[in-house]
């Protein structure tokens, strides 16, 4: 990957990568607690980072707990994702107004600001590569992604535990970041509560040169690789996903259907914390006179009746087949598409499902196992 | 060019959804700008004679008198817009439905044979034909000045119908029903924001049902979230009960 050497840095040092990012400018994002929960918000320094707290996840369940030590990255993935900055809920696309001469069209102009995401968890690194794809790698480039994914400093961490509804080693997703980061931090937790810091680029190398650290000794990648298999060795859930695209696309007339139809709240919910998922709508609104309209741009979900109407009505009208498209295309048709898998196995949909429909138990039940669930 | 008339008319209501008009502020003088507003008698005595080209419309007809009244409406308006619950769904009165009307005027009113009134609260719907419905209890000040902006300008109203959840992702708020506080979000039609989950409260269906409700599955959470059936009857019974999946969902619960 690169020939720069792991080193290990205390709170201090944390504090001065968070302090050296902002002094170049970024915007530094990170978890904070709010709302009982552990979102991804503006950081200013170690003091907003969720020490001591974890969280308890199950199929529609989600509480925050608090830990018996003081790690700032003990908890797994929240209710927000990355995708919430890089490819935002709301944009406006443009502005019009009315002239003596006709039409002025203004373009949004993209921010200047660039951003530092602080403990991006390896199914995340995964997704924005997903994304990456949709967005940046086909015929078509979206300049609003682009503007804010070019430059983005990317602090990784790799997991300690995994959650109860997490299942990235299905998808081969994690624990352990591999790419896609500047630089990568293992919370070593222990008489001396430091983390382990690995390299992956050359700005990420200059930033971590500037902060105190001493270089990583044996027992420190050891205690690393242990806390990154104890992630692996506790997943909450698993799914087996070397077949199904197979299974699903040969299972589109399956009972099954109707009986998650039967739970499908058609709520949106899933979509809408599926750091993969990237659907807009687009609304033009005017003002009452008639002399200003503007376009603007909304995450949009294949659960709302809007998202495939036609002519004459919704084609998908029933929530059998809202959620039959949506977990086809996450797991099967994704892969004719872009090429990989829609799913990093974050198991968000899972916990913030309302009713907690698994989507690993679903499979499950398509195979013919059914019965059992996705638990480990 | 003369600008469009625009009347406000009340029927068996609070008044809230029409104050959310007066309650524009800053786009008020937008508003009378952009139209004559030409009958509002909760802002002004003054009466510009009809026909009118928009008459939005609040409330639900309770008495004979209301029933030919709407009727007279609607003959002087180009285009009729319902706005609130009341006049969409039959509002909270239409808990009256369900029950003796007469045991409740003879309990309240010390002369009850003066009260001339319906068996039941019904929408504006069930009387004439609706151009456009506008939902929620009261009705969302940012939406009526969309709803007013779409039918100046000839184009279609963005308000989406799906659910109350949409707002909170957009929001950024984490899931309240997921965190353990009843909630009826996944159910009920956007158009207020999401405002209630942003302060740590649970949706209270304001706005009715969504476009595809699956009350039933919600109901299950509900009650492991620790409501008993009589919690989930009254639930569904508030501002919305009118609306089938709302009043059905109530019916299955209770006792």
């Amino acid at each position: 990957m690169n020939d720069h050497a792991a080193a290990v840095i205390t709170h201090e040092g944390l504090g001065g990568l968070i302090a050296g990012l902002r002094a170049e400018g970024f915007r530094v994002i990170g978890p904070r607690l709010r709302d009982q929960a552990i979102v991804y918000d503006d950081i200013e320094s170690v003091a907003d980072l969720p020490a001591g707290w974890t969280d308890e996840q199950e199929g529609g369940h989600y509480r925050v707990r608090r830990r018996e030590d003081a790690a700032l990255f003990g908890y797994n993935v929240g209710p927000h994702a990355w995708k919430r900055f890089l490819h935002p809920p709301l944009l406006r696309l443009w502005r019009a107004e009315r002239s003596a001469d006709g039409m002025t069209v203004t373009a949004t102009s993209e921010p200047a600001e660039r951003y530092a995401f602080l403990a991006v968890r390896s199914c995340e690194l995964h997704a924005i590569a997903i994304q990456d794809r949709v967005f940046l790698q086909g015929p078509y480039v979206d300049p609003h992604y682009k503007a804010r994914r070019e430059g983005a400093f990317i602090v990784a961490v790799n997991c300690g535990q995994a959650g109860g509804t997490c299942f990235c080693t299905s998808m081969n997703t994690g624990p352990k970041a591999e790419e896609g980061f500047d630089l990568s931090l293992t919370e070593l937790l222990g008489d001396r509560h430091e983390f382990l810091v690995e390299v992956g680029s050359e700005r990420g190398a200059a930033l971590l040169a500037a902060v105190p650290h001493r270089p990583a000794e044996r027992q420190d990648a050891a205690q690393a690789a242990n806390a990154v298999a104890r992630a692996e060795g506790n997943m909450g859930r698993h799914m087996r996903s070397d077949d199904v695209r197979e299974l699903l696309l040969a299972n589109l007339e399956h009972p099954r259907w109707d009986d998650v139809a039967e739970r499908c709240l058609t709520c949106g919910n899933c979509t809408m914390v599926c750091p993969t998922c990237f659907c807009t709508a687009v609304e033009d609104e005017n003002d009452l006179a008639g002399n200003a309209a503007e376009r603007k741009r909304r995450w949009d979900s294949c659960f709302t009746m809007d998202f495939s109407y036609i002519h004459g009505g919704s084609v998908r009208s029933s929530g059998r087949s809202r959620y039959r498209q949506w977990m086809t295309h996450k797991l099967a048709n994704w892969v004719d598409q872009f090429g990989t898998s829609g799913c990093v196995g974050c198991g968000r949909c899972i916990t913030w499902c309302p009713v907690g429909i698994d989507i690993t138990e679903e499979v499950r039940a398509i195979r013919g196992e059914g019965g059992s669930d996705g638990r480990a | 060019m003369r600008k469009p008339k625009l009347a406000v008319w009340k029927f068996a209501s609070c008044d809230g959804c029409q104050l959310s008009l007066l309650d524009c502020e800053d786009e008020l003088l937008a508003v009378a700008g952009a139209v004559e507003i030409a009958y509002f008698p909760e802002a002004t005595r003054g009466v510009v004679r009809g026909p009118y080209d928009v008459s939005l419309v609040e409330g639900s007809v309770t008495t004979p008198h209301d029933a030919e009244r709407l009727h007279t409406v609607r003959r002087q308006s180009r285009t009729l817009i319902t706005i609130g619950a009341c006049a969409t769904a039959g509002g909270i009165q239409a808990l009256r439905n369900f029950k003796d009307v007469r045991e409740f005027t003879q309990a309240v009113y010390a002369r009850p044979d003066f009260i001339d009134t319906l068996a039941t609260s019904t929408p504006i719907k069930a009387h004439v034909n609706v151009d456009f419905e506008l939902h929620g209890c009261p009705i969302n000040k940012h939406q009526l000045l969309e709803v007013l902006a779409a039918f100046l300008n000839a184009r279609k109203p963005n308000t989406p119908s799906h659910s109350v959840c949409v707002e909170c992702k957009l929001r950024g708020t984490a899931c309240v029903l997921v965190r353990g506080i009843p909630c009826l979000g996944p159910v009920t039609h956007a158009g207020c924001g999401a405002i209630c989950p942003a302060y740590n409260r649970g949706c209270y269906g304001c706005f009715g049902p969504m476009e595809t409700p699956n009350a039933p599955s919600l109901s299950r959470k509900l009650a492991a979230c620790g409501m008993g059936e009589r919690d989930l009857q009254r639930v569904y019974s508030t501002f919305n009960v009118g609306e089938l999946p709302f009043r059905e969902e109530a019916a299955r619960h209770g006792s």
